[in-house]
């Protein structure tokens, strides 16, 4: 999760203060990690020096003044381009268990019980997340989606692989 | 407690074994996802744990009683009045209305048709089926048909529910909704489900998941918590 591109896309929704932008950021986007009030007015003054948001009025609080910051066409042009392009895809679970997997076959280890203890774990996860779908809102609900399709993916991937693991361990044995 | 088990079963189609020694404890209110590779002997695990299928050898105990030396009488009446069924395909007479086919099982075990189509409606309307009792098969959505073959299999209070890929013929978000329903309604009822499945996102609807492979049933390697 990108922290100042998200926050840049609720100030293009509204000018806010540091306040409500955690408040909205951590209903939306926190979800269990909530956003340290120090990061949120840390990364809004980054934006600012950047030029990406400005300051539109300070007006005196209980504590220091509160300020309500406006996004900028720089700011805005940079969302439009964070919000276009791709995600770049991160296969890290399949570089590690591939790694795993080989040297267990190199290894004459139990490829195949890691590969199960694997399977579990990501079951396991699943269940949470199916349940969090069940008890949750809609919301919370396409979060969990997405993480269930993530491990769903790395399971085929697991059951491909336990499929080959005969083949596999003459490839890489000597 | 356990309610169902099989021990060491045996079964072949003809020359070719599809279960070598398979054993599993299924508990009460348990929901059990059976996953394997196609052709791994799970959903002849399944038939066999229900009683559709006599193994070669070993046992299959429901309840502390053997089904697999039972008659087929026995097992028939077994199947009817304490077993519910949903599978992926065509389950429902096409010549019955949704109400009917939720009926026919209550009907079967001997209550009469009013009284049995009045809670067959009231289970119609629990699966979000409303309307939708006095249409034919032929005249529903795959996802509705589905929730009436699942309403059929639970309408008469089974202790345990076998499903057989039952999301396997529907898209996704309609096999989640049918799922929500299967797990709810088990749930609320107790009943015990066996849900063979090789999609991850329907395993993980259920308490716990073991694999079959080669026709035998492997307990996972759980992770340490």
């Amino acid at each position: 999760m990108s922290v100042p591109l998200t926050l840049l896309g609720l100030l293009e929704r509204e000018p806010s203060h540091g306040y409500d932008l955690k408040r909205d950021y951590d209903t939306f986007f926190g979800r269990g990690k909530p956003l340290p009030f120090g990061q949120v007015y840390s990364t809004l003054g980054r934006l600012t020096r950047d030029g990406k948001v400005v300051v539109s009025e300070v007006s005196p609080g209980d504590g220091p003044d509160r300020k309500r910051y406006v996004i900028t066409d720089l700011g805005a042009t940079e969302l439009e381009q964070w919000l276009t392009q791709p995600v770049e895809p991160e296969p890290h679970l399949q570089t590690v268990l591939f790694s795993k997997v080989v040297l267990a076959l190199m290894l004459e280890r139990p490829a195949e019980e890691y590969l199960d203890t694997q399977r579990a774990a990501h079951l396991q996860r699943m269940r949470e997340l199916t349940e969090v779908k069940r008890a949750g809102g809609l919301v919370d609900g396409l979060l969990a989606d997405h993480g269930l399709y993530h491990l769903e993916a790395d399971l085929r991937w697991i059951e491909t692989t336990s499929a080959r693991l005969d083949a596999l361990r003459k490839a890489v044995q000597r | 407690m356990t309610i169902l088990e099989a021990r060491n079963v045996m079964f072949s189609f003809g020359a070719t074994p599809a279960l070598r020694g398979a054993t599993i404890e299924v508990a009460s209110g348990e929901i059990l996802a059976v996953m394997g590779p196609s052709g791994s002997g799970k959903s002849t695990l399944l038939h066999c744990l229900a009683g559709i299928l006599v193994p070669n050898s070993g046992e299959v105990v429901f309840d502390g009683s053997r089904v697999d030396s039972m008659t087929e009488t026995k097992r028939s009446a077994l199947r009817r009045d304490r077993f519910g069924f949903v599978f992926q395909f065509g389950q429902l007479v096409p010549e019955l209305t949704a109400a009917e086919n939720v009926a026919l099982p209550l009907m079967l075990s001997g209550i009469r048709r009013t009284p049995a189509l009045a809670k067959a409606y009231g289970f119609v309307e629990r699966l979000g089926l409303d309307g939708l009792g006095e249409r034919r098969s032929g005249e529903l959505s795959g996802g509705q048909a589905q929730r009436v073959a699942l309403a059929r299999a639970l309408v008469a209070g089974p202790e345990i529910l076998f499903a057989d890929e039952p999301t396997g013929s529907l898209d996704s978000l309609t096999g989640e909704q049918v799922m929500d329903l299967l797990v709810g309604t088990a749930r609320e009822q107790g009943t015990t489900v066996i849900l063979v499945t090789h999609e991850p996102r329907v395993a993980a609807y259920a308490d716990r998941e073991v694999i079959v492979r080669d026709g035998r049933v492997n307990a996972p390697h759980r992770v340490a918590s």
